[in-house]
């Protein structure tokens, strides 16, 4: 496959040479700031560091799509429940081990990807958008009412987390360790040959399809591979959270996966820890001085979208001159 | 099925109907797929009984339903999304945020005790039909869709307005560059498209009763018409409707394990093979 | 806002009254509770309650229980097991709460029961119904401080129901735990005592039209229908009910939530009538009930519902064993144990009531109906009463508890 550089954004070309020395020397930096939080923040505050992970994860997977491939997806917090699900049934009603249940939940996951895929690449703009919604909504009515397997509204319980990682700490840095590796291989991924023809999808389907690529096969793929990375998230939700109901695949967590996202920055990938650090700090915030935190969140949706719809990172961008490479 | 079954269906499609073309209207019309339409029904709803109870009027309530949705509709269309045009993902999601907001404003203003738009005495009690009792107020309900289909109808097609609407459907430069103010058109559309919503709450919260939430269910149900009928398709939101409106009603009295998968299931299947819906063409 | 408000008067008293204070800095200390109830989602009009029964009985015994002055926080569930569950971790180990209390959904409180059963905090659960929370699956900080299992109130519905002759009942529930168990104990009385369950329906939360079930049922014709709805359904259910004629031919029983004030205040006359069984009368003749009705009336301007009564009983409960312990929430297990073994005196239900030994309340039941009031009200009247009922009714509790939880598929049905 040949390189096409057909992206809105000169890049330095795939391969190692993209990991430059600075780059590695930022990156180390900031992944050894995450990995010292526990020893200032308290307990809780650690439990929302870890959650913020989990769901930069899925909005990372999230923004796979939407900001390299043009497609907003309204159904990766199906996606990502379906391996919380499989987690927590796994190591509850059939005693696997959990490290077996967490790769049977990504497994599901990326397979539910691959499904959704079929269906969806067809469609773009505000009908994938319907259309991942419309495939969100079948898993959210199955999960309420395949009751003898899902437990129905009640959810289940579960001690999906393995002992060892019990201390808050100890699962924080497990997360963190795991997110560091899918937040590499994001990274790489869009980076890649494939990611270079995926931004080509997104500036115009027609000249690659001209120019003799199979589009929907790179989406298929593109929407499976992103599949995957939210079931990574989804899987580590199921041992963060020890349960698992409806509202957990419900069309709310997927519109919070792109919401933090866009506040992040579309396209920016790692704004995506941002974004979810944005929104899980507001709910949370907010939530202990007002019980109006849902009109306050909606209004914060309604000012990004009209004042900063490139996201924080687009932002500070834009404010701060760029540098040449 | 029996007819009873098939008279529940056919009442419940007729609300659809009503809520889903104005969702259709605005979708097709302004390439805006407003995730607030459900929460303008539940608004409407509120204000509709609020209006009901203190002036005893059906009628009145419903007009002041329709108005003050009108209203919230001005103030999102130029407030708001004016901002945002031309930008599918920011206005799903600032619709999006409009919803929250107007859901927890609800809850504010009624607090959330289920609501039920009190009816005419007339429209009480129930009629014999073709060897069933049926409630009065649910035939009324499927003769208001009805009304509002050839209402809309002879809009669209009869009028120079909706000529407009249906070429602007079709290709809205085009009818700029012909030298008409598409944007009043437009702004026409999305204030009549939020009335249908408010006239739809009225409706419906006469018999489905309303309270925090209502506005997610029925806008599922939306999506589901006008995915399924296409985009800005009069008929195909009328098909739409009905389709739904049975399946659910189907679905519940056959496969009550998998209510939702037999409006969801068809939907996703259909789309598969037409992505722009039964009655959709390509923008 | 009036809930900071409230906490920075709380936080001075207490600063006030400890510089006085006599005892031990431990005990010198406010005691903190955190409330979790919903405040938004589909039935924030219970939490919204259940926050008016604390603050009502807190107002009474001037913010004061067993000796310590009380700071609440409060915290809003989303109606969402996952919010309900960080509200909790925010609770207990960001705020330090000594207890929790709260929650309305079975979801919401079985998450947060996962969740304290490893942090040992006692979490008391007023509302929270779940059949094997005091039965199969007990844990033991835990308590249902003036609540009651899903199925207690429904298998003296199930013999009140065959002493008024029913011979065939049909069903129709909300499809999850909390309505399967509430039939499963209609169900199970029912049936044993030759009566015979035509028909069982299952419908989703939040079923916008209940017309093609109310068809179905309209042709089993039966003696009796019993209806198992909360919120918002029950409002429908009812209403519907009504105007398809059904409330003409078929006497309607239902789970006491079902005609609860929550659901029959905003109604007309299509709720008379309607027969539940519960422990909470509204309309009781008994001076006690009469006196909390109407001090509650006074302060919210509507009769209570039961989650306004629920949480105000169960902060009684708390204070009353808090007494007993002097204060010393610190010490988990001992003040555990108490809460276990205290009685509620004094309570809106106008009698002692007391836990079993799997520590769920014993009570009066009484069957009861919907009336109206002198003044255009609906409430519910007392009708019949079955006295001292407990979750088992009148099996043996280690025999009951073999037979599976009441489920979809397990109803208790005894086929004839």
């Amino acid at each position: 496959m040949t390189i096409n550089v057909l992206t809105s954004e000169p890049l330095p070309p795939a391969g190692t040479g993209g990991l430059s020395g600075r780059t590695l020397v930022i990156a180390a930096l900031i992944v050894a700031a995450a990995a010292a939080l526990p020893l200032v923040l308290s307990s809780y505050q650690v439990g929302l560091a870890t959650e913020v992970l989990i769901f930069g994860v899925l909005a990372m997977s999230i923004d796979i799509l939407a900001g390299f491939a043009g497609r907003t997806s309204l159904g990766h917090g199906a996606i990502f429940g379906i391996s919380t699900y499989v987690v927590v049934y796994c190591s509850t009603q059939l005693g696997l081990h959990p490290a077996v249940a967490f790769a049977l939940g990504v497994v599901a996951a990326t397979l539910a990807a691959a499904i959704f895929g079929l269906l969806a690449v067809r469609a773009s703009g505000v009908y994938f958008l319907l259309l991942t919604l419309a495939l969100g909504m079948i898993v959210w009515g199955v999960c309420l009412r395949w009751s003898q397997v899902t437990g129905g509204e009640n959810g289940m319980r579960a001690e999906a987390r393995p002992a060892i990682l019990a201390n808050q700490n100890t699962f924080y840095w497990s997360v963190l360790i795991g997110t560091v590796i899918v937040s590499f291989a994001m990274w790489r991924l869009v980076r890649s040959p494939f990611g270079l023809t995926l931004r080509g999808i997104r500036d115009s389907e027609s000249r690659m399809r001209s120019l003799g690529y199979n589009v929907p096969l790179h989406l298929f793929i593109g929407f499976t591979v992103s599949g995957f990375f939210a079931g990574v998230a989804g899987a580590f939700y199921a041992m963060f959270n020890n349960f698992v109901s409806p509202s957990t695949v419900a069309l709310a967590n997927s519109v919070e996966g792109v919401l933090m996202a866009i506040v992040g920055g579309v396209g920016t990938l790692f704004g995506s820890f941002i974004g979810a650090a944005a929104i899980v700090t507001l709910q949370n915030v907010v939530s202990g001085y007002t019980e109006r935190w849902q009109m306050i969140l909606g209004l914060a949706f309604v000012v990004v979208m009209i004042f900063a719809p490139e996201g924080i990172i687009g932002k500070l961008r834009a404010m701060v001159p760029r540098k040449t490479r | 099925m029996s007819f009873f079954q098939l008279l529940n269906g056919l009442t419940f499609a007729a609300l659809l109907f009503v809520v889903a073309s104005g969702f259709t209207l605005i979708f097709g019309l302004l390439r805006i797929v407003n995730l607030s339409h459900g929460a303008l029904y539940l608004f409407g709803g509120y204000v509709g009984f609020t209006v009901v109870s203190k002036t005893g009027s059906f009628v009145i309530g419903g007009l002041g339903a329709m108005l003050a949705i009108a209203a919230i509709g001005m103030v999102l269309d130029q407030g708001l999304l004016r901002f945002v045009r031309g930008n599918d993902l920011r206005q799903v999601l600032l619709t999006l945020g409009v919803a929250l907001f107007l859901d927890d404003l609800a809850l504010v203003i009624w607090g959330g005790d289920s609501f039920t738009v009190p009816i005419p005495a007339v429209l009480h009690g129930s009629v014999h039909v073709l060897g069933t009792y049926y409630p009065r107020y649910r035939l009324f309900v499927l003769l208001a869709g009805v009304i509002v289909f050839v209402g809309l109808w002879l809009l669209l097609n009869r009028t120079r307005l909706g000529a407009l609407i249906r070429a602007g459907v079709d290709d809205a430069e085009i009818v700029e560059a012909s030298g008409v103010n598409i944007r009043r058109v437009f702004l026409f559309t999305f204030l009549f498209g939020s009335a249908l919503a408010g006239l739809g709450g009225m409706i419906g919260g006469a018999f489905l009763s309303l309270y925090p939430s209502a506005d997610a269910e029925i806008l599922t149900f939306s999506l589901a018409v006008v995915i399924i009928g296409g985009r800005g398709s009069l008929v195909g939101v009328a098909v739409g409707s009905l389709l739904v409106g049975v399946l659910n009603t189907v679905g519940q009295v056959m496969f009550p394990e998998l209510a939702y998968f037999v409006i969801f299931g068809p939907m996703v299947a259909l789309l598969a093979f037409r992505p722009l819906g039964l009655f959709g063409r390509v923008a | 806002m009036d809930r900071r408000r409230f906490l920075k008067t709380t936080a001075a008293a207490a600063a006030a009254g400890s510089a006085t204070w006599r005892s031990a800095p431990a005990q010198t200390a406010t005691i903190k509770i955190g409330v979790m109830a919903p405040l938004t989602g589909v039935v924030a009009s219970g939490g919204k309650e259940m926050i008016e029964g604390v603050r009502l009985y807190l107002d009474q015994v001037r913010n004061e229980i067993g000796g310590r002055k009380v700071e609440l926080v409060v915290e809003d569930d989303g109606s969402n097991p996952d919010v309900a569950l960080q509200k909790a971790r925010r609770l207990v180990e960001q705020a330090n709460c000594h207890m929790l209390i709260g929650n309305l959904l079975a979801n919401t409180g079985l998450a947060v029961a996962n969740y304290v059963k490893a942090t040992g905090t006692p979490y008391f659960i007023p509302i929270i119904a779940a059949d094997d929370l005091t039965q199969r699956a007990r844990i033991k900080n835990v308590i249902r401080v003036a609540g009651y299992s899903a199925s207690e109130f429904t298998h003296p519905l199930g013999d009140w129901a065959l002493k008024q002759g029913y011979k065939r009942i049909a069903t129709i529930s909300q499809d999850y735990t909390f309505g399967h168990e509430q039939c499963g104990g209609l169900a199970q009385v029912f049936t044993e005592g030759h009566g015979e369950i035509v028909q069982q329906f299952w419908h989703p939360l939040n079923t916008a039209d209940f017309s093609p079930y109310l068809g179905q049922l309209a042709d089993l014709k039966v003696d009796a229908i019993f209806a198992m709805e909360t919120g918002a359904d029950a409002t429908r259910l009812i209403q519907q009910y009504a105007s398809f004629g059904l409330k003409a031919t078929t006497p309607l029983l239902m789970a006491m939530n079902a005609t609860d004030q929550s659901v029959i205040r905003t109604m007309g006359d299509e709720c008379e009538g309607i027969i539940a069984s519960a422990h909470l009368v509204e309309g009781s003749d008994n001076p006690i009930t009469m006196k909390f009705v109407a001090e509650y009336e006074a302060k919210y301007s509507k009769i209570p519902s039961l989650y306004g009564f629920s949480m105000y009983s169960g902060m009684m409960w708390i204070d009353a064993a808090l007494k007993t312990v002097g204060g010393k929430v610190e010490d988990r297990e001992p003040f555990i144990d108490t809460v276990l073994q205290t009685e509620l005196d004094g309570s809106p239900l106008g009698k002692v009531v007391k836990f079993d030994s799997y520590g769920n309340p014993i009570y009066d039941v009484y069957i009861r109906k919907v009336v109206k009031r002198p003044d255009g009200k609906y409430w519910n009247a007392p009708i019949e009463s079955y006295p001292n009922v407990s979750q088992f009714w009148k099996y043996d509790p280690e025999t009951y508890m073999k037979q599976p939880p009441y489920s979809r598929s397990f109803q208790g049905i005894k086929k004839v």
